[in-house]
């Protein structure tokens, strides 16, 4: 440890030259590309989460006191699942992928190709610390790039171990890693990347995107935003509730991009969801949360403190119909949910990140958010009174700015017809909550505030590759049409020609000689 | 700019109204480009020749053509661009469907280019449209003839509502950016791209930028006459016959051996002069330059003596008529401005190398340009060429031709840009995949809750490695 603290250098903005310098050069001899480099690199992040399970676990447990269970399931699994498949993938990922040409181009053959974008950069965020760092990596490397990965700082534990897991399995020639907080990523920044994945924050992601416009680099932004959870009445209350409450409370306390924020459902059926959920809670907490060892803790006291502050109004505590408890000396908060907070308090103006659960019962006059020029039209200046429609609650959603999920229980079809047309966010899951992350097929990504670009799966591989298209024309019928000098004729050639009409070109043709 | 605001409103109002996520919408618009392309066609070729002295033949082979193709691909394709695609889902999550619903991105901007001023406002309109947005065009006031047709058309036969030419030059461009936009289409320099992206930064919004480079042109040697013959009429076109060199995807300089070069100077020049004719400038069959700036500009890089030296053919300059012939230099240096900077004019380097596969590495070792052109039957060298080197598009034998495309993509990497665009990939590059999940409300895994314990941890473990046999022997409680 004195060796470490010794050697350990300030990694400024000399260090980030040096380091791109390094990788370019790896990256320039070809090692990344073949099949077999990133093969044996997949193969050894398996091993990674595989031997090193129960130090990942701890490491997670001492930065975040996240139960291994949840631990487990969130990260791990999903890390081996992201592993296993863009192994069984590659090679079809691979593969250029033939298409079709047109009369216009005739005679030719086409194929689209994925090639590598060359030294890529991701910034992990700190709630799913091993995950969002090394997730997006699986992608890098499967798409043939050299990596640098700068896990958050707010989880050194984590940060350090995948550093030094990193450092012994994956090949430190192309795969590196830095760690640190501001000073070091602004470092990072300043370099020209071929692409930047970023997730976080939006405050921090437009810092992420200020420098990559200098470079014209190409990012991809993970962030969050409020996303809403609809419930009707028609549903089946317990499964429901686990659902909800599991996507809200085994989320990391809330603290998940895809937790769900605030929670709207009729006047009439509130009284019943509440209590379901209140049993439901004590049955996985117990009656003092603050004991249970199953809840996450907030992750420091910037954040706790932060959550406390949006409990700060009367006008909002006094809302609170559940829980509350909280103790700052162990960042630990109980699951807290509250009734009919103002729309316009400081709770329904950011994302929560938080095991604090606003539930709005519209049926009451609300005054919609005014947000930045030309995000709320004129459509949203009227007043609603007695509104018992869920349906019409979407207007409220669609007021706060694009969220990266959104939930909507119910059984009829109609309204999730319309949710899903009218709702936009990064994904949206009908009688459930925060699965799509889990899903392969499905591209997993923001839309507006909420980011740009997705992955998971073959969207990894795709995100991290360019898509270059080969065109191979053949040497018969070139139509002098094409060329000057010119005339009225070549026009009617050329008229037939785009058209794709194979006889208007023969006519054109035999008309030409 | 109080005009601009309210515009603005309107196009918000319209998008939120959901009227342009009707496909009948969507239909209706691509049907008054049609109707524009075919009814306003002279005057679309009278625009043209008044801002770049284009021959209608050309304008209609690079503009008028390409997106009336591109209008009829959108309207036959609309229905099945617009429908949801299922995706698979594995068993743990039985019973559930999953989808991705292709949904508009909401309120567009497009910035279009000088040099196809139709086209290039026009190909990322059918995209914008197609995929339910409205739309802001801007197109480029360096053409101000087709700024104008564009603007009054538009008005004219599309939504305008929903649908809004807004024309001026960097202050108006400047002013619209620092408005909220759910995309930005931009195709330019990379100067501006970088304001563009910079100016992004603040609403978090996507953009794709079409930008340029120099686009080399490997030119391997050819035994048989006619392939000869064939290329060499391609590279020609491809360089003086489309916009005289002023486009993103003209070849910029050729690369050719050594031993070739000599041969391949004297094809040029023969069909050069019957492609062109003995006095360009007379036979109309050339694009005048854009405008005095630029004209300056290219006359700068010949003014270098050292670069002036190496002219083989043509040089010729017209200041008042904005015209420059074709011309072609041997060998400038490698430092000199031509070489460096992207040409876009009717000059047409030739560098020569040892061996032609040397051009990878010379390629290699400057920015990722839009398109690589290669003429050759050599397959080795056009394997080696597709995997070694990194560019937008790679093209054999042809040049620019790879722009009337629909199944490939369109886009650049590195300087020259990203996104892309053509075809159905237009319609993407407005769009939103948007994930959906509708799950049943009957099978639980109740293991995914707390209290946790080992037993659920153990099938976690299984149901996530997909090992259901496992998966069951748990749950009977036979495994651990």
């Amino acid at each position: 440890m004195a060796e470490d603290s010794e050697t350990k250098k300030v990694f400024d903005a000399e260090a980030a030259a040096s380091l791109m310098k390094d990788l370019r050069g790896s990256y320039a001899s070809g090692r990344t590309r073949s099949y077999e480099w990133r093969v044996a690199q997949l193969k050894n992040m398996m091993k990674i989460v595989d031997d090193h399970e129960q130090d990942i676990l701890d490491a997670i447990r001492a930065d975040l006191c996240k139960p291994d269970q949840e631990a487990y399931i969130a990260e791990i699994s999903i890390m081996k699942s992201s592993c296993m498949r863009a192994l069984g993938e590659l090679h079809r990922w691979m593969k250029p992928e033939k298409v079709k040409t047109s009369v216009t181009t005739f005679p030719s053959s086409a194929e689209i190709v994925s090639e590598p974008l060359g030294v890529v950069l991701i910034i992990g965020a700190w709630n799913f610390p091993l995950l969002l760092s090394l997730d997006p990596a699986i992608g890098a490397i499967a798409a043939g790039n050299a990596v640098v990965l700068k896990p958050s700082e707010l989880c050194p534990a984590t940060s350090s171990l995948i550093a030094k897991l990193v450092g012994k399995y994956l090949d430190s020639s192309c795969v590196r890693v830095v760690e640190g907080a501001v000073a070091e990523t602004s470092a990072l920044l300043e370099q020209k990347w071929d692409k930047i994945f970023f997730t976080g924050s939006g405050r921090v992601g437009r810092i992420v995107l200020a420098a990559a416009a200098k470079h014209l680099t190409p990012v991809t932004l993970e962030l969050g935003g409020k996303c809403p959870v609809v419930v009707d009445s028609d549903i089946n209350l317990p499964v429901a509730i686990n659902r909800i409450a599991g996507g809200k409370w085994t989320s990391n306390n809330g603290q998940a991009c895809i937790a769900p924020d605030y929670l709207i459902t009729t006047k009439d059926f509130a009284p019943k969801l509440i209590d379901a959920l209140k049993h439901q809670l004590e049955a996985w907490y117990g009656k003092d949360p603050l004991e249970s060892k199953d809840l996450a803790h907030i992750v420091n006291s910037h954040h706790f403190d932060r959550l406390l502050k949006l409990l700060d109004d009367d006008k909002v505590s006094g809302k609170i119909i559940h829980g509350g408890q909280r103790d700052k000396a162990n960042l630990k908060f109980a699951p807290t949910i509250l009734l009919d907070v103002p729309e316009d308090s400081l709770i329904m103006g950011e994302e929560i990140f938080g095991p604090l659960l606003p539930i709005f019962t519209p049926g009451k006059r609300f005054v919609p958010t005014v947000g930045p020029l030309f995000q709320t039209g004129s459509l949203f200046r009227r007043q609603n009174n007695n509104v018992d429609k869920l349906e019409e609650c979407f207007d409220m959603i669609i007021s706060r700015g694009k969220p990266l999920a959104a939930y909507l229980f119910t059984n009829n079809k109609k309204l999730k017809k319309k949710f899903v047309k009218t709702v936009s966010a990064g994904g949206l899951v009908i009688n459930d909550t925060v699965l799509h992350f889990a899903e392969k097929t499905l591209p997993f990504g923001g839309v507006g505030e909420s980011g740009m670009g997705s992955y998971h799966g073959k969207f990894s591989y795709d995100n991290f590759s360019h898509r270059k298209s080969v065109l191979y024309k053949g040497f018969a019928g070139d139509a002098s049409a094409r060329y000057p000098p010119y005339s009225d004729r070549k026009l009617k050639f050329l008229k037939a020609l785009l058209s794709g009409s194979v006889i208007g070109v023969i006519l054109a043709l035999i008309g030409w000689s | 700019m109080r005009d601009l605001e309210t515009d603005l409103e309107e196009l918000r109002e319209s998008y939120t109204s959901g009227k342009t996520k009707e496909a009948s919408w969507r239909k209706s618009q691509l049907n008054a480009l049609l109707t524009i392309l075919k009814e306003k066609e002279k005057d679309i070729f009278n625009a043209l020749e008044h801002d770049l002295g284009k021959h209608y033949a050309e304008a209609y082979r690079d503009e008028v053509g390409t997106l009336t193709k591109s209008v009829n691909l959108a309207l036959s394709s609309l229905k099945d661009w617009m429908a949801a695609k299922k995706a698979k889902l594995p068993l743990p999550a039985f019973p559930s469907t999953a989808e991705v619903f292709p949904e508009p991105l909401g309120v567009v901007l497009i910035f279009s280019s000088w040099n196809f001023p139709f086209g290039l406002s026009l190909e990322p309109l059918i995209g914008a449209v197609a995929a339910g947005n409205a739309v802001v065009l801007k197109p480029s006031e360096l053409a101000p003839a087709s700024s104008s047709l564009l603007a009054t058309t538009i008005s004219t036969y599309l939504d305008k509502k929903a649908v809004k030419v807004i024309e001026g030059g960097q202050v108006v461009g400047e002013h619209l950016l620092s408005y909220k936009w759910d995309k930005i289409f931009f195709t330019g320099s990379s100067r501006v791209a970088r304001a563009v992206m910079t100016a992004a930064v603040k609403h978090i919004t996507p953009v794709t930028l079409e930008l340029g480079g120099k686009c080399p042109a490997i030119f391997d040697s050819f035994s048989s006459s006619w392939d000869k013959e064939m290329v060499i009429k391609r590279v020609l076109g491809g360089k003086f016959g489309t916009c005289s060199g002023q486009v993103c995807i003209g070849i910029d300089y050729i690369l050719v051996q050594e031993g070739y070069a000599p041969t391949l100077v004297e094809l040029l020049k023969n069909r050069t002069v019957k492609m062109f004719g003995e006095n360009p400038r007379e036979t109309k069959s050339m694009a005048r330059i854009i405008n005095k700036q630029h004209f300056s500009r290219l006359k700068n890089l010949l003014d270098d003596p050292s670069v002036k030296s190496c002219i083989v053919h043509g040089g010729g300059m017209d200041e008042h008529n904005l015209f420059i012939e074709p011309t072609i230099l041997m060998n400038p240096p490698l430092e000199a401005s031509i070489m460096t900077d992207e040409i876009f004019g009717p000059l047409l380097p030739i560098i020569t190398l040892k061996k032609i596969e040397d051009s990878i590495g010379f390629i290699n070792s400057r920015p990722k340009p839009l398109a690589i052109y290669a003429f050759t039957r050599n397959e080795t060298l056009q394997k080696r060429i597709v995997s070694e080197t990194s560019s937008g598009s790679v093209t054999f034998n042809d040049a620019v031709i790879q722009y009337a495309a629909d199944t490939v993509p369109f886009g650049g990497i590195g300087e020259s840009g990203f996104g892309r665009y053509h075809g159905k990939f237009s319609f993407d590059a407005f769009t939103h995949e948007k994930a959906v999940i509708s799950r049943g409300m009957i099978s639980e895994f109740w293991f995914r809750f707390p209290p946790w314990d080992d037993n659920k941890l153990a099938l976690t473990k299984k149901a996530y490695s997909f090992d259901y046999f496992g998966f069951l022997l748990v749950l009977l409680g036979l495994k651990k």
